[in-house]
């Protein structure tokens, strides 16, 4: 990073808040999440002549988690002329042990306390000045929802007068520090501090110490002498942290006792929705009629929207081609250009974009709401009978956005080989690249000629999810008793409090950026596809078209699980992104009677029959679309984050076992 | 003396001993499981496990196999009315 002393660094425990103030200073559309964990990795950005890092939501400087570590080296090693500590004002007390911990790095720190307003709705009073006081930093009160306080803090920054911060701890822990930190070398700064950690005797830490301080603890025999000397006093290792870790709390309860006030009694909003949203009897079907009601207003409401679009594209397309005449392009240009690049382009935008831009807000809405560690908690007991971890159902709900995020996402996971099990199974649910084909064909070939087809296609579409998360259960259940081999460790959760979310935000900023990203989508992949496909299909080899090569060789292949060649060979030039399968099938197929209009439903059934599908064909193909190889995005991620080709192998080849398994079984059967 | 997982719903008590392996006392100490924090043991997952509690002002959701290795005083009594 350039530019060291200019940095300023937000820190915080998770879900306080600390990406809504980096998207505010930035004017970055990082997604902000009410879960733990949703900045998984470092964002940056500019603000004034300031670059704000945004780092990873940790609970302490004793990382437990990949993306705990990056927040910890990043906080403790990093040279950032500033470090803000981000608190959640409604839950000062657990906050405050991260506070304390950074404020013993004795950089220049401040205190952020936001979601003040909430704060006050609950009665809580916060004497700041006395905060301030105690804690020997400035401290700031902001709430980051509307903006209020931000920039102010940032510009006051430059002008303050930082303090050193020092925490007493026990006499004999003090003695033991003078010692350490006279045995260090002349270089090393913050001595006090190193001297802690090397008394907590944290093999990890020490590792990171050595690499970034650039100077070998171990070599340092009068070091080791005397490590060993407060072992044999404190008895085990764990011990002194112990005490370490109880006098920062002890510390925190008492700043917390003298500058908080609770002047009303507490709301008791929180425990009544959990009563209901994780209730014996409410919580599967809240779970239930949450994500019917996403999917209904999803199927329901795209279809206008698609209608629109395609019948714009369609005239545009008869424009387009009066133009092409009049400058007279060559025919085959033309027909490149139009069948090629346009048609595929045009129908990803149509038919894709509606959906995506109506699911996504929806999400959001129950992610800001807080619901989704709710989820967590509700399914645990079935991800501990796999042997996996709750976790895990939030990356899944990650990954019905993007598997790709999904897998990144698994580095909230502590375990790893639960990581591991979560990023294999990932791409079981579908993501929004594969929800729209997947309706299309729902619609198209259960609930056309249905009167509630919109509530018909949602149920189906239900239980499509549901085999999906099913799958997850029973994969993962497998792996642990195979590759994976191991018992479930440790879970912990914390349920964020409830909060409201602001749909019209979301809803702008949510339809900006799926626009975006399916345009953007549109025009990296499905223009090349596009133009392959074209070509495939427009050149021969020895008097037979190209693409006939591909889609005979996976003909028999495609008949044995109730697909054909076409529909294979689609699934393989469609790697590169999930949602050009099905327009890349269709062009295929209109290849040999060129009639269609792409984007148009009823075109698309009648195309389809024509060439032999039928309600097997329609199943095998959601089952196969549900389960097979993941888009080389998401391959790569898993690479990027096992380090590993050996995993990124296995994520392919799972789910592509078990769809060719499942179509192989339904063709059989039905 | 009780281990934490013995506790209902409602009811509130102090930790005394955390004897879990390092990682896992690790994880519990950031979240505020330490010697004389106050617990309260919300509600149970519809399963029965986990189970959600309250410390150090959050709530926090545990399994019962981790919270057996907590060790608390007996209840002193009901904080919640269920």
């Amino acid at each position: 990073m350039k530019n060291k002393n200019k940095i300023i660094t937000l820190a915080g425990n998770p879900n306080v808040g600390k990406s809504t103030i980096f998207n505010f200073l930035t004017g970055m559309n990082q997604h902000t999440g009410n879960w733990s964990g949703k900045t998984v990795a470092n964002a940056t950005g500019k603000y004034k002549e300031f670059f704000i890092a945004d780092i990873p939501g940790t609970y302490s400087l004793h990382s437990n988690s990949p993306e705990e570590e990056i927040a910890r080296d990043f906080l403790c090693f990093e040279e950032s002329e500033y470090i803000i500590v981000v608190c959640d004002a409604t839950n000062l007390e657990r906050n405050l042990n991260l506070v304390i911990q950074i404020a013993e790095l004795n950089k220049k720190t401040v205190l952020c306390l936001n979601m003040l307003d909430e704060a006050k709705k609950k009665g809580i009073a916060i004497d700041i000045n006395k905060l301030s006081e105690l804690l020997n930093m400035p401290v700031f009160g902001v709430t980051a929802k509307k903006g209020k306080g931000i920039k102010e803090m940032i510009d006051k920054l430059p002008t303050l007068e930082f303090k050193e911060f020092k925490l007493k701890y026990s006499p004999a822990i003090e003695e033991s520090i003078n010692e350490i930190e006279k045995s260090l070398p002349e270089f090393i700064d913050n001595k006090r501090w190193i001297a802690l950690r090397l008394l907590e005797n944290n093999n990890d830490f020490i590792a990171s110490l050595i690499k970034y301080k650039n100077y070998d603890f171990y070599s340092n025999d009068k070091l080791i002498q005397l490590m060993q000397k407060e072992k044999n006093l404190f008895g085990e290792s764990d011990n002194i942290s112990d005490i370490i870790a109880e006098t920062i709390y002890e510390y925190a309860t008492k700043v917390k006792k003298a500058t908080t006030k609770i002047t009303e009694k507490k709301s008791d909003k929180d425990y009544l929705l959990d009563k209901i949203f994780t209730g014996k009897y409410t919580a599967i079907p809240c779970m239930l009629i949450f994500l019917t009601i996403i999917i209904w207003l999803t199927v329901k409401g795209a279809n206008y929207p698609s209608k629109l679009l395609s019948y714009l594209f369609e005239n545009l397309e008869y424009y387009i081609k009066n133009f092409f005449i009049k400058i007279n392009l060559n025919p085959l240009v033309q027909s490149f250009i139009i069948d090629g690049i346009y048609k595929v382009t045009t129908w990803v935008i149509s038919v894709m974009l509606p959906p995506m831009a109506i699911f996504f807000p929806l999400f959001t809405i129950l992610e800001d709401f807080g619901y989704l560690p709710r989820i967590a908690f509700n399914l645990d007991k079935c991800f501990a009978c796999s042997k996996s971890c709750g976790k895990q159902a939030l990356t899944m709900c990650m990954g019905i956005g993007c598997n790709a995020v999904g897998v990144t996402g698994c580095r909230i996971i502590d375990s790893k080989r639960e990581r591991l099990i979560a990023i294999l199974t990932n791409s079981f649910v579908p993501c929004n690249g594969r929800f729209p084909s997947i309706i299309v064909i729902l619609t198209i070939f259960f609930s056309w000629s249905s009167k509630y087809s919109g509530l018909t296609t949602t149920l189906y579409m239900l239980i499509v999810i549901c085999s999906g998360i099913l799958m997850t259960f029973i994969f993962s259940y497998i792996l642990s008793k195979t590759l994976l081999k191991g018992i479930p460790s440790s879970f912990t959760l914390e349920l964020p409090p409830y909060r409201t979310p602001q749909p019209g935000k979301i809803i702008v900023h949510s339809l900006i950026n799926r626009t975006f990203t399916v345009m953007w989508r549109a025009v990296t992949v499905a223009i090349p596809c596009g133009a392959l496909i074209w070509i495939l299909t427009n050149t021969s080899i020895n008097g037979v078209i190209t693409v006939n090569y591909l889609i005979n060789l996976f003909k028999n292949f495609g008949n044995l699980i109730g697909l054909d060649g076409v529909i294979i060979s689609s699934f393989i030039l469609g790697i590169p992104a999930n949602e050009i399968i099905l327009p890349l099938a269709i062009m295929l197929y209109s290849g040999t009677n060129a009639l269609t209009e792409i984007g148009n439903l009823e075109s698309v059934i009648t195309l389809l029959i024509t060439n032999g599908w039928t309600i097997k064909t329609a199943l095998c193909y959601i089952a196969f679309t549900l389960f097979h190889w993941p888009c080389s995005t998401t391959l790569l991620t898993v690479y990027k984050e096992t380090k590993s080709i050996k995993w990124m192998l296995y994520s392919f080849i799972i789910p592509t076992f078990i769809g060719i398994s499942i179509c192989f079984l339904l063709n059989l059967l039905l | 003396m009780v281990s934490l997982n013995t506790i209902n719903p409602g009811e509130k008590c102090k930790i005394i001993s955390i004897s879990a392996y390092p990682a896992l006392k690790r994880r519990l100490k950031d979240l505020g499981f330490v010697k004389n924090a106050t617990v309260t043991c919300l509600y149970k997952s519809f399963s029965g496990d986990p189970t959600a509690y309250r410390i150090k002002g959050s709530v926090i959701a545990l399994r019962n196999a981790d919270a057996k290795k907590i060790i608390v005083n007996t209840p002193e009594g009901k904080d919640y009315e269920e």
